[in-house]
């Protein structure tokens, strides 16, 4: 150990009460800072994986401009060719293939207007999280014919059950009549009212009979490895696309242009919540600063004595900052210990908020929220703390500088 | 005395009392203004869902709120209407309306809508659409064939005014009815989501197409003061009969923004304390280090025969004038942000797909609830006493030994 380190590491002991309390308020903002974004990224997390699971996934290709107005003829013609290129793009996990179309459908008494999606059984599933999500019945098989999954809510509107059958009434790509019977096979619950309000889901060829797709689909779902894969893919993908998309009509989107309002209500949270942290951050400094300041107005003498023995103010000035940014340090480490260990327990528990349950599951989140320890929860909340701190601990080392031995001497 | 003292001591150091106090003021500050950012963010929220047709009470006919479909409409509504004439006071605005879900479409596009029938003059009281249409008109009493839609419906369909739109749900026979309107009107409103969810007929070509006679599916009741909304619904559930009629507060017609009221509530105490902790920390140790670095004047006092208990008062009163000092310049501080605040708001514009996606409004003006005022003031006065005890007894424990053995 140095000599500036020891003689820094024993001026703090030597108003032990002070020292702890400055450290203690260090720590308690570290502490709710490693809690908080924990919580707010592992939220995140959750909405993000749970909007791609249950719908966009990662990354879609579909015709350009399918997105704004889901117009039954934006299609992607050739799905198979597409098919075959995303095959051989390691970072793809899983593919599969949906086309939508707005209809009527109708049970015995009632009438609703929905969207009908067509899907790959076998695909989806390992796409999606729908084969999971059935509560009633059974999920569509590859080899099923004219039966149909529809949300909870749905089922309820219509007063269907399963085995009941529903009329669909809609317009085909080529704008003829698309009109068809089919049978309730299983009945799902997302949790997110307008899936489960107004969405049904039958199988693809069944669907493609049905609008007059020949063979058009339009949506390819590609989910990747890991959520960190998405651009690489992309790159990859739409490098490729190129290559059998003569009419450069086909579009690449992924899961942030798919979901333009998630990945903006996120920002948004992170913001705020940025803001009333700074302000956390900030009175916390106040708080310290007049620790900083009287741990050295009250050693004038010492310093003078310090700069009449050849002390240059520089050192002096490096001695303070040591000691302040080891009494930060030690408060940021305690912080970030108690802080994790707090987050971890409620990482493997799960928090409550009651009366919040409903909101949550609007957005994607199940009741029980897990917060998620990572890196950057770890590092950034204490990352500003330790700045702030700095900067406060600056002001009354810079004072030093100023002092002259001869005076400091007489101060009391 | 003690005033006089404890005024005396905390100016004995400046820099030291300005620091602390600057943290109060940034503390105390914090709470009020960013509470009332909050509070703005819920108003404007219950605001505009009172405004999208849901009002503060609605009346239904049994069975409605669950399954709002024709069946479950008020076929005949004159009892009713005769009964809220007679039961309400006479500022109170009220409207009846046909709802139901239905789809509309136009040469290339479709999508599902809700269809509100509606009396424009009695409506535009009570609701957004009066103010709201942009461009063409609003629906006129006499519409037979006209229409207002929202501005993001028709950019989606491609149309605009002047052009038809079929409308198509089932009616009271539960057969397929289906009418083309013509747009009069485009609406704008707060969220896009409600520009794609309502299409506006008036409640005779409503009530005509879907063969419902003089049937409305609700009523909706705007009051001059919405603290009153418990007892009003409570004098027409008084009045209307039970086994047909459901009498609804907004905060039961909108459970999503009653949840995020009660969130709020707590966050917003958790904020205050939360703060109160960063701030307590500097009050605790600036008044020890205020304390010890005076313990040969307490010894002294005490030498002079000054009791403990004194002493206790002595140093709560400094830490008395430093939160109220604190505390002054923290509200006043506040309340100028917030007046500054007041008309321009904060333009969350930027984030507009992100407000839209958490249903709040795309700009926030602050509203300051007195009830947060006085519960910040109170945490951080209260807290802030209770803390101080702790060197305010040290302070009354030195003895004049102690004080003869500090140098």
């Amino acid at each position: 150990m140095s000599i500036d380190m020891k003689m820094a590491w024993r001026n703090i002991w030597r108003n032990p009460r002070r020292s702890i309390l400055t450290m203690a308020a260090i720590a308690f903002a570290c502490l709710l800072l490693v809690f908080m974004l924990s919580w707010q990224f592992g939220s995140y997390d959750t909405m993000i994986n749970s909007a791609v699971k249950i719908h966009t996934g990662h990354l879609q290709i579909q015709a350009k401009g399918y997105q704004d107005r889901k117009s039954i003829r934006l299609v992607v013609p050739d799905p198979t060719r597409v098919g075959e290129v995303l095959k051989d793009i390691p970072e793809v996990d899983e593919y599969t293939f949906r086309a939508n179309a707005f209809s009527l459908v109708s049970s015995m008494d009632r009438t609703y207007g929905i969207m009908v999606t067509g899907i790959d059984p076998g695909r989806e599933a390992k796409v999606s999280t729908i084969e999971h999500l059935i509560r009633q019945g059974k999920y569509l098989s590859d080899s099923d014919i004219n039966k149909a999954l529809i949300g909870e809510l749905l089922a309820k509107n219509l007063k269907v059950t399963l085995g009941d059958e529903l009329v669909v009434l809609g317009q085909g790509r080529d704008g003829s009549v698309a009109a068809t019977v089919t049978t309730v096979e299983g009945i799902f619950s997302s949790g997110q009212d307008v899936l489960d309000r107004s969405s049904m889901q039958i199988t693809l060829k069944d669907f493609q009979d049905i609008y007059a797709m020949r063979g058009a689909v339009h949506e390819v779902v590609i989910l990747g490895k890991s959520l960190n894969a998405v651009q690489k893919i992309k790159e990859t993908v739409v490098a490729e696309i190129r290559k059998i998309d003569n009419n450069h009509h086909l579009a690449v989107l992924d899961w942030m242009e798919l979901l333009p309002g998630l990945v903006e209500g996120i920002q948004m949270d992170m913001y705020s919540g940025l803001i009333f942290y700074l302000i956390l951050v900030i009175v916390v400094a106040f708080s310290i600063l007049n620790t900083f300041l009287m741990s050295i107005f009250e050693r004038t003498r010492e310093f003078g004595v310090m700069l009449a023995i050849g002390t240059t103010p520089g050192r002096l000035m490096k001695l303070l900052l040591l000691e302040s940014t080891t009494m930060t340090m030690l408060g940021i480490i305690v912080g970030i210990i108690a802080g994790s260990l707090i987050t971890w327990y409620f990482q493997i528990h799960g928090i409550v908020i009651s009366g919040a349950s409903d909101i949550m599951s609007r957005f994607g989140i199940p009741e029980r929220m897990y917060p998620r320890l990572s890196l950057r929860s770890l590092v950034i909340g204490p990352g500003v703390v330790l700045i702030i701190t700095f900067l406060t601990a600056l002001y009354p080392a810079m004072k030093v500088r100023h002092f002259h031995p001869v005076e400091a001497m007489k101060a009391v | 005395m003690f005033f006089q003292l404890a005024w005396r001591n905390i100016w004995r150091n400046p820099r030291r009392t300005a620091v602390i106090m600057t943290a109060i003021v940034i503390g105390v500050w914090s709470m009020i203004f960013l509470g009332a950012l909050m509070r703005g963010m819920t108003d404007q929220m219950v605001r505009n869902g009172i405004s999208t047709l849901t009002g503060h009470i609605q009346v239904h006919r049994k069975g409605y709120r669950n399954d709002p479909v024709i069946e479950n409409s008020m076929t005949d509504p004159r009892q009713v209407v005769s009964t809220l004439e007679k039961t309400l006071p006479s500022d109170v605005r009220w409207s009846s309306r046909v709802r139901v879900n239905a789809v509309v479409s136009n040469a290339r596009h479709t999508a599902g809508i809700t269809f509100a029938g509606i009396n424009p003059s009695q409506e535009a009281e009570i609701s957004f659409i009066g103010t709201s249409v942009t461009e063409g008109r609003y629906l006129k009493d006499d519409d037979t064939y006209g229409i207002v839609v929202g501005k993001a419906l028709a950019e989606k369909f491609g149309t605009k005014l002047g052009r038809k739109m079929l409308v198509m749900s089932q009616d009271t026979d539960k057969e397929i009815a289906s009418r083309a309107f013509r747009i009069v009107g485009i609406f704008r409103a707060e969220m896009e989501a409600t520009e794609k969810e309502f299409v506006f007929v008036t409640m005779q070509a409503a009530q005509r197409m879907l063969k419902m006679k003089n049937g409305i599916s609700e009523i909706s009741l705007l009051l001059p003061d919405a603290k009153d909304v418990d007892t009003v619904a409570d004098s027409l559930r008084a009045v209307l009969p039970a086994v047909d009629y459901e009498v609804l507060t907004w905060r039961e017609l909108l459970p999503f923004v009653t949840a995020y009221l009660n969130i709020y509530d707590g966050f917003i105490f958790i904020w205050f304390i939360v703060v109160f902790i960063a701030m307590g920390f500097g009050i605790v140790n600036t008044t020890l280090m205020a304390v010890f670095e005076r313990i040969r004047e307490f010894g002294l006092l005490k030498a002079l025969g000054m009791k403990p208990w004194w002493i206790i008062k002595e140093v709560l009163t400094e830490s008395f004038f430093l939160l109220i000092i604190g505390m002054i310049i923290g509200n006043a501080l506040s309340f100028v942000s917030v007046f500054a605040l007041s008309r321009i708001g904060i333009d969350l514009s930027a984030f507009a797909a992100g407000s839209e996606y958490f249903g709040i409004s795309r700009v926030i003006y602050p509203a300051v609830y007195m009830y947060d005022v006085i519960m910040a003031n109170l945490v951080v006065f209260v807290l802030g006493l209770l803390v101080s005890v702790y060197p305010a007894v040290k302070a009354a424990r030195f003895t004049p030994i102690d004080a003869l053995a500090q140098t």
